[in-house]
């Protein structure tokens, strides 16, 4: 036999031996070959029911010779022969074994396939047109695969219940449900809220909630997500668009230091709906329903659009020129030491890095960041909502973010401070600021995408991009190194910060050459130590453990535990 | 069975063998434990109480038990099945989940001997270690519920149960648990999720097998009622000895419950092998109705596959290869498999020529749409999609091809379902193709292929 090492089996899978560490499942051995397994129940991070049946595979043993009998003799490759079991399993529960044959094609197989879509499809209401999975289902991508390509049911379909409110968030459609469980799963094992299950029993069986409860809990959306057909969905995103239309962009959740994975759906610069992305050292599969919801501000009426300048006691539209002027006009006759810098720990590393830049060239006396801080719920939602203030201490050097802001305010009080630059922040609402202090200023300058009470009082004010509008790097809770990549444009004259910052070092004398996120990172890796040697492209759509904080994500920390109890595969 | 009289017209039939019926019907009987204990009851408790638990397991592997539930599977095999290195607690269950069709055999125990039952569970649980046992008993039996808790209060007065039991130091508490009405709760691994108190949804296998992962993940044992008495009787007589009734490798006796076209319909303690259908049939129940013909049996439960009357079936292999008609079909486990059916539950349905064939696999189909707990897909939509089907044939509203989706629909079910009640829903329905296939398609019309049969379609049709 060829060389084994002790945890490892041989598997042939359609015909070609593998190796595989002992205990892996067989969808996942056949998935890591390139031989994906069609399932619906299955999923990784959520125990197997086997219910689906639709990852049923043909698989083989050695044969046991009868008493007295020869034993089977080894081929050339050193494998024994495979004696095929008439009876197919299931490849999501099944484990591999040593000298096991799996078959993901040939007759028995492909027979099990479609005679499960054909079951699934038989009291499915085929109403594709007007659903929302319609593009993503797993049904229709598996009857374009698997199916049989015609039905011969010709009896009356089951009727269950439509349009059910399971919950303030999540819509269910009973006759569109197969049934997997997965839904019900999650809210079991994952958020703790096991208010779904099913009623009734054989083909009339119903998904269902509780009675007198509801599917509210802050990870609802979830079940959207891993419902692998039309049966669970969002309220928010139902009827919205159509998913083959959209473009996803791979970037990060930012209303907490978790810094949770995400894609972002958009078309024609707008966005439709923000879903957790796959990343098994950040939020495994999941995002809070708060997080991902938190987007429609972004294209509301009240965004800045246009750099706007105060005359006479009210703001005027101007050009960014005109801004960066007024605002070089306003700082030229103070001192450093007059100038107060608060930038934000929503800011990209890259952001951070140029306003140190801006910090340094103006010799400003003070700069702070407006701390956030919340409760953690347990699951992925971090105590700091604010998503960068790891990188707030690596690239803007501060050791203890937001703890000077009184510093400033007195300042303020007592006059010592004339000028504030105001970056990305809400100082009235987010930072405590009141409006009486900030009118003792000289010079207010405030940017930040959506007009507010402190943009209200500037001087000037400067539209800059929010999240989804920018690109860049942050450095989550764990000290993990992830990038914003930027989904839609922002609207009007909005600049991405990185721009915004760029420009006033530029108009308060300082040139520079800087045209793109990545050439900022190129200079942050070469001035800051942690960031030494890394590129861009490094870091990835998944991103790369930078520094240690000692901190943890706890609803990792129970899905490590689940996968080493063998309960999931994680 | 000297000095037993049974009540009139109960009088047990010159072929039965009765062991585990021995009080049933008996004059003078009642379930309470001093009448037990008047004959005997209890001293095979005691003789096993005295012996090494090995020893017991030992006598039951010896005694060739298999299990009257319906799968067969040797019992002290099973009981062997629990990990040498267990730390955790073992619990055995009584499945009295009677619930096959055609099978009514636990309940008269449980209503009339009870403490026959409790005495070899007791003996079942001091072999394998379980100081725990559930009873658990269908929905359908409230009378038998309550029969057996008075028997497990009498036991435990008795000191029979409960701590230190007859001084041995052996402590046990068996516990009633009643079902809900669902006969996927007969299924062992539904039987169990539905006593953790959640809905009876099996488990897969691997990796819940119930003698390592099973009530509360721990190593559990689910026998039938009727099994978990024999094993009184094994320890009575010795394995060996218990052995020699029966035939090779289907020893012992077994409770005949013949329902349909006969005579006199009925429950029958037989030596497993030593009867034959026809004997069942003529002797046992008295012969089929008058003026009719045998057209069909289902011999071990309605799960089982139906065997036609004309057929001839070839049994054994090689030189022992013999020919056999339906009457000359011994009654044991292999050779009714070696027919292509199964002994299952000991539940013979005997149907008559009057019996349409259609109307009975739609019977069943009803039985099993009804059934079906949908938890996997094949099953889940394939039970009622048979229903549905001959729902129709037995309206007049099918085509014959019609029968030809009817049987693919069960073979699309039959080895791809968590549990056995893929098999158990989709073996009738391939039997009777398989067997009636022209009498179906003489229940259908020719001229409805490919016609709209239903008025949902006719609509969808009309608005196209």
């Amino acid at each position: 036999m060829s060389e084994v090492k002790p945890d490892l089996v041989d598997v042939q899978i359609d015909g070609v031996w593998h190796q595989f560490p002992k205990g892996t499942r067989l969808i996942e051995a056949c998935r890591q070959v390139g031989a994906e397994v069609p399932h619906y129940c299955y999923h990784p991070k959520l125990t197997s029911p086997g219910n689906c049946r639709m990852c049923l595979v043909e698989t083989g043993m050695p044969p046991r010779p009868m008493p007295g009998a020869e034993p089977p003799q080894p081929d050339e490759s050193g494998h024994l022969p495979i004696s095929w079991i008439p009876r197919p399993v299931i490849a999501c529960a099944n484990t591999v074994a040593p000298n096991m044959g799996v078959r993901t094609t040939g007759p028995i197989t492909e027979e099990c396939r479609k005679g499960v879509m054909e079951f699934l499809l038989a009291n499915h209401p085929l109403d594709c047109p007007i659903c929302d999975q319609a593009g993503e289902c797993t049904l229709q991508e598996y009857s374009v695969e698997h199916g049989k390509g015609e039905s011969r049911f010709r009896e009356k379909k089951v009727k269950k219940p439509k349009n059910v409110d399971v919950g303030p968030r999540v819509r269910l459609d009973d006759e569109r449900c197969v049934m997997c469980s997965r839904c019900i799963r999650f809210t079991d094992e994952i958020a703790d809220d096991p208010v779904l299950g099913f009623t009734d029993r054989g083909s009339h069986t119903v998904l269902t909630v509780y009675p007198g409860r509801e599917l509210a809990n802050n990870y609802s959306l979830n079940t959207v997500d891993i419902c692998p057909v039309g049966a669970l969905t969002s309220n928010d995103f139902r009827f919205q668009m159509r998913v083959w239309f959209m473009r996803e962009t791979n970037t990060i959740d930012v209303n907490c230091a978790t810094g949770c994975n995400v894609t972002v759906y958009s078309r024609q610069n707008k966005i439709y709906r923000v879903v957790p992305r796959q990343n098994n050292d950040v939020n495994s599969d999941w995002m809070p329903d708060s997080h991902r919801l938190n987007f429609h501000w972004i294209d509301s009426d009240a965004r800045l659009t246009d750099p706007m300048v105060k005359e006479n006691g009210k703001h005027r539209v101007a050009t960014w020129s005109e801004a960066l002027a007024k605002t070089a006009e306003k700082l030229a006759p103070l001192s450093g030491s007059e100038i107060a810098v608060i930038a934000s720990a929503r800011m990209t590393n890259e952001e951070l890095f140029l306003v140190n830049r801006l910090v340094k060239q103006i010799g400003a006396g003070h700069v702070e960041i407006v701390p956030r801080m919340g409760e953690a719920d347990g699951y992925l939602i971090s105590a700091d909502r604010n998503p960068n203030t790891n990188g707030v201490k690596l690239v803007l050097g501060l050791a203890n973010p937001g703890s000077g802001l009184d510093r400033v305010k007195s300042g303020i009080e007592e006059g010592r401070i004339k000028a504030v630059l105001c970056l990305q922040e809400n100082l009235v609402e987010d930072g405590g600021f009141s409006p009486e202090l900030l009118g003792k200023l000289d010079f207010l300058l405030a940017t930040y995408p959506l007009a507010n009470p402190t943009t209200g009082l500037a001087d000037v004010v400067l539209p800059g991009a929010c999240w989804a509008e920018k690109s860049g790097t942050m450095i989550n809770v764990t000290g993990r190194l992830q990038r914003l990549n930027k989904a839609v444009d922002g609207p009007g004259q909005t600049l991405e910060p990185w721009e915004i910052v760029r420009d006033l070092i530029q108009a308060l004398g300082g040139g520079n050459g800087i045209y793109s996120v990545t050439e900022i990172f190129k200079q942050l890796a070469a001035e800051v130590a942690a960031f030494k040697g890394l590129s861009w492209g490094q870091i990835g759509d998944l991103g790369l453990p930078l520094i240690e904080t000692g901190e943890t994500i706890p609803a990792l920390e129970r899905e490590k535990q689940r996968k080493a109890a063998g309960l999931i595969v994680g | 069975m000297g000095g037993i009289t049974y009540k009139r017209g109960r009088e047990p039939h010159g072929k039965e063998h009765r062991v585990i019926f021995r009080n049933i019907d008996r004059e003078g009987w009642d379930p309470g434990i001093e009448t037990y204990l008047k004959d005997g009851g209890y001293d095979q408790l005691k003789k096993a109480l005295g012996m090494e638990r090995a020893a017991i397991t030992e006598e039951v592997k010896k005694s060739g038990l298999r299990g009257r539930g319906g799968a067969g599977f040797p019992c002290g095999v099973k009981w062997t099945f629990i990990p040498p290195n267990n730390t955790k607690p073992v619990y055995l269950i009584c499945n009295a989940d009677e619930s096959e069709p055609g099978t009514f055999k636990d309940r008269y125990i449980l209503h009339q001997d009870p403490h026959q039952l409790i005495e070899g569970m007791t003996i079942a649980c001091f072999a394998v270690g379980a100081k725990l046992a559930y009873i658990y008993i269908r929905e359908e039996f409230p009378e038998a519920a309550k029969i057996v808790e008075k028997a497990i209060a009498e036991a435990h007065a008795k000191g029979f149960l409960g701590k230190n039991i007859q001084g041995s130091g052996f402590d046990l508490e068996i516990y009633v648990h009643r079902g809900a009405g669902a006969y996927i709760c007969g299924e062992e691994t539904g039987l169990i999720e539905s006593l953790e108190g959640k809905r009876p949804y099996p488990r897969i296998k691997p990796p819940y097998f119930p003698a390592a992962m099973g009530l509360y993940l721990c190593p559990t044992i689910v026998n039938n009622v009727e099994t978990l008495c024999h094993v009184k009787h094994i320890i009575g007589m010795g394995g060996e000895e218990y052995a020699k009734t029966g035939t090779k490798n289907n020893t012992g006796t077994r409770i005949l419950c013949v329902s349909g076209d006969v005579q006199k319909p009925g429950y029958f303690e037989v030596e497993v092998g030593k009867v034959t259908m026809g004997e069942v049939i003529n002797d046992l129940c008295g012969g089929l109705k008058p003026g009719r013909e045998l057209k069909a049996v289902i011999p071990g439960g309605s799960s089982a596959k139906v065997l036609r009357a004309d057929e001839i079936y070839t049994v054994g292999r090689g030189d022992d290869a013999r020919k056999l008609t339906i009457w000359d079909i011994p009654m044991d486990f292999d050779t009714m498999a070696a027919c292509g059916s199964m002994a299952g539950s000991g539940g013979v349905i005997v149907m008559d020529d009057s019996r349409s064939m259609s109307w009975v696999l739609n019977n069943l189909n009803n039985f099993y749409a009804h059934e079906s707990c949908g938890q996997c897909t094949p099953c889940r939509e394939g039970s009622l999609w048979m229903k549905k089907i001959t729902d129709r044939v037995v309206a007049g509203k099918a085509s014959p091809s019609d029968i030809d989706t009817l049987y693919g629909v069960a073979k699309n079910i039959d080895g791809r379902t968590i549990c056995a009640f893929g098999e158990a829903c989709s073996w009738p329905t391939e039997s009777f193709v398989e067997k009636f296939r022209d009498e179906l398609i003489g229940d259908t019309k020719p001229e409805l292929e490919g016609a709209i049969v239903n008025a949902e379609t006719l609509t969808a049709a009309a608005s196209l």
